[in-house]
């Protein structure tokens, strides 16, 4: 009646009564992908939020892991600087309103798995003056931003994705506090913003950011005018602020990554829902320029999506498949290149971070996953890094975001639902050798006078 | 006397269900339209109309169905075929209604075409329901 596939749908479903498990998530260049189904309602399992109390995340054995920072206000991303200090960017923006009767009931229900901790709209700045792996200085290095997102460091110039503007800041080593109000470098679109997040990479020359920008939508249902500059990702010109869409067809871009060496723009995209618990895969891709993604007309290529009208049987043809599926629903939101310093079985590849589904029973994600890499490609199972976020009985203690890699050997991640910063090394490092040199600066308690604080 | 006012507020009864189902109906029926818009243009706000006009009619065929069923059961005179088919179609109302609903949550395109049909039966129903509850067979009594 709908789909022509309704009735393999059907006995999908028959099959999926008799076991707990909706048959296992996909990873990889060529993920399998069932047939689109649909309940009558969509199955939602809401992480129930609880404490760390004396709970750490697992790590690997020979890997230790610490909180270097808690009670943030929403922490999202984060950034290594020179100096080994950790820009945090912290906040929650969105806000579309509610169209529909199931806008209301699903908002509700899916708060429930969230922080309800007040969106930060700042940057912290966190600092180990001593290399002994105790992030002991903490101060606000930017204030009133706008639900900040993406962070990218070029040159001396620090570049910050508010959720409405790109914006900058002139960066000084060893600066705890932003020495004057932010630039604007372009506006960014805003409206609706139902997918809020603008994630942020900087070229390796300085000349260009690339902000990865959400659709409006889970597929057209705010209608296509909202999309109008959606699901893409912008190449903006770092002098002049000139944009022009870099790649389309990205649902929603949320972590932008440069790969060493090569230079290329790497992305983690989250894919549309309602269409079963192994549809869509989320995706880590090289971001192809002029490459089109197939949102909304299609999927992983060209598998048509039926709920989009009108069609668009041309752009379908021209759709890239993306490169390696990170399975459907995990919710991919933080991606970092890794390096050698990482340990062996992390040198080459990406860290990915997985907030976690809400829409999938048993639910994915809520951990961080390391992709390996051979000859700058995606090569092999992912590998869980972090994990014990959440318990099989639906307690969930974490959920994370953004990752960055620390050069020096350390893995960062930050947690939205319990507000921490959490930092993954190898054991056997002694703490001294991990942050060789560092600059005389001073604990941020005592941040150097700077001239216009704001 | 005492039977003239039984009859009196069994007809006062029986209003609050004709106009609960007098309202119902026109929202069922504006939402099969909105439905035949959105399928004709592609417009999604038509899609966003029928989705908030089923619910009001939801509201109000909830209510009446939980009127009707306390007249039947409250009433003697009610237990008669008339009043009995009346409680049924509501109940084919309420249920196909809250299944329409949840059709209509679904995203964009996907609600169609299965969202259209329900719509075209709800509303049908929805007519026959009050056509029913203010005929001759049903207010009988008051002859």
């Amino acid at each position: 009646m709908r789909r022509a596939s309704l009735l393999p749908a059907v006995a999908a479903g028959v099959l999926l009564a008799g076991c707990s498990d909706p048959a296992p998530e996909r990873y990889g260049p060529n993920p399998q992908l069932p047939a689109q189904q649909r309940g009558l309602l969509p199955s939602m399992e809401i992480a129930k939020p609880a404490p760390w109390g004396d709970r750490r995340p697992i790590v690997p054995q020979g890997y230790v892991v610490t909180a270097i920072a808690t009670d943030l206000g929403i922490p999202r991303q984060t950034l290594v600087l020179p100096n080994g200090d950790i820009l945090v960017a912290e906040g929650r923006g969105g806000g579309a309103p509610a169209l529909r009767p199931k806008d209301i009931i699903a908002n509700f229900i899916k708060a429930k798995g969230t922080t309800s901790v007040k969106s930060g709209d700042r940057l912290t700045l966190l600092r180990d003056a001593d290399g002994d792996g105790v992030y002991e200085g903490r101060s606000v290095f930017a204030e009133n931003l706008n639900a900040p997102y993406g962070l990218a460091l070029a040159g001396d110039l620090l570049y910050v994705a508010n959720q409405d503007a790109l914006v900058r800041f002139n960066y000084v080593e060893g600066q705890t506090r932003a020495s004057a109000p932010p630039i604007k470098v372009a506006d960014l679109p805003a409206q609706i913003n139902h997918h809020w997040t603008k994630a942020l990479a900087a070229s390796p020359d300085g000349r260009f950011l690339y902000v990865g920008i959400g659709s409006n939508s889970n597929i057209t249902e705010r209608g296509m005018p909202a999309e109008a500059d959606r699901a893409m990702v912008w190449q903006v010109d770092a002098a002049t602020g000139a944009h022009r869409p870099f790649a389309t067809g990205l649902r929603n871009p949320t972590a932008l990554a440069i790969q060493p060496g090569s230079g290329q723009l790497w992305a983690v995209v989250n894919e549309r829902d309602e269409l079963g618990p192994n549809l869509v895969p989320d995706y880590l891709t090289f971001v192809r320029e002029g490459g089109f993604y197939g949102w909304p007309y299609s999927y992983w290529g060209q598998t048509v999506d039926p709920r989009v009208r009108p069609q668009d049987p041309q752009k379908v043809a021209s759709a890239i498949r993306p490169d390696y599926s990170l399975g459907s629903h995990v919710a991919a939101l933080g991606l970092a290149f890794s390096t050698p310093a990482m340990g062996p079985q992390f040198a080459e590849g990406v860290f990915v971070g997985q907030h976690g589904s809400w829409n999938r029973n048993p639910p994915v994600g809520y951990k961080v996953v390391f992709v390996p890499f051979r000859n700058g490609r995606p090569a092999g199972q992912p590998v869980d890094v972090v994990t014990g976020f959440r318990e099989s009985n639906g307690v969930t203690r974490g959920r994370p975001v953004g990752v960055t890699v620390d050069p020096r050997g350390a893995l960062i991640v930050a947690d939205d639902l319990s507000n921490t910063v959490w930092r993954v090394t190898p054991a056997r490092r002694s703490p001294a050798a991990e942050a060789p040199s560092r600059p005389t600066a001073a604990p941020t308690g005592n941040a150097p006078p700077s001239a216009t604080p704001y | 006397m005492a039977a003239r006012a039984g009859r009196r507020t069994a007809a006062g009864f029986h209003l609050y269900h004709v106009v609960l189902l007098a309202c119902a109906a026109p929202l069922f029926l504006g939402g099969l339209l909105s439905d035949l818009a959105y399928a004709r243009t592609y417009e999604i706000q038509w899609l966003n109309f029928a989705a908030w006009l089923i619910a009001g009619g939801m509201v109000f065929a909830g209510i009446a169905l939980v009127w009707s069923l306390l007249e039947v059961l409250l009433r003697r005179e009610a237990r008669r075929r008339g009043p009995l088919v009346g409680l049924l179609l509501l109940l084919a109302i309420f249920i196909l209604g809250l299944l329409n609903s949840f059709m209509h949550a679904r995203d964009a395109w996907g609600a169609m075409p299965a969202g259209l049909i329900m719509s075209v039966v709800v509303a049908a129903l929805a007519m026959a329901a009050v056509w029913l509850s203010v005929s001759g067979d049903r207010i009988g009594a008051a002859a």
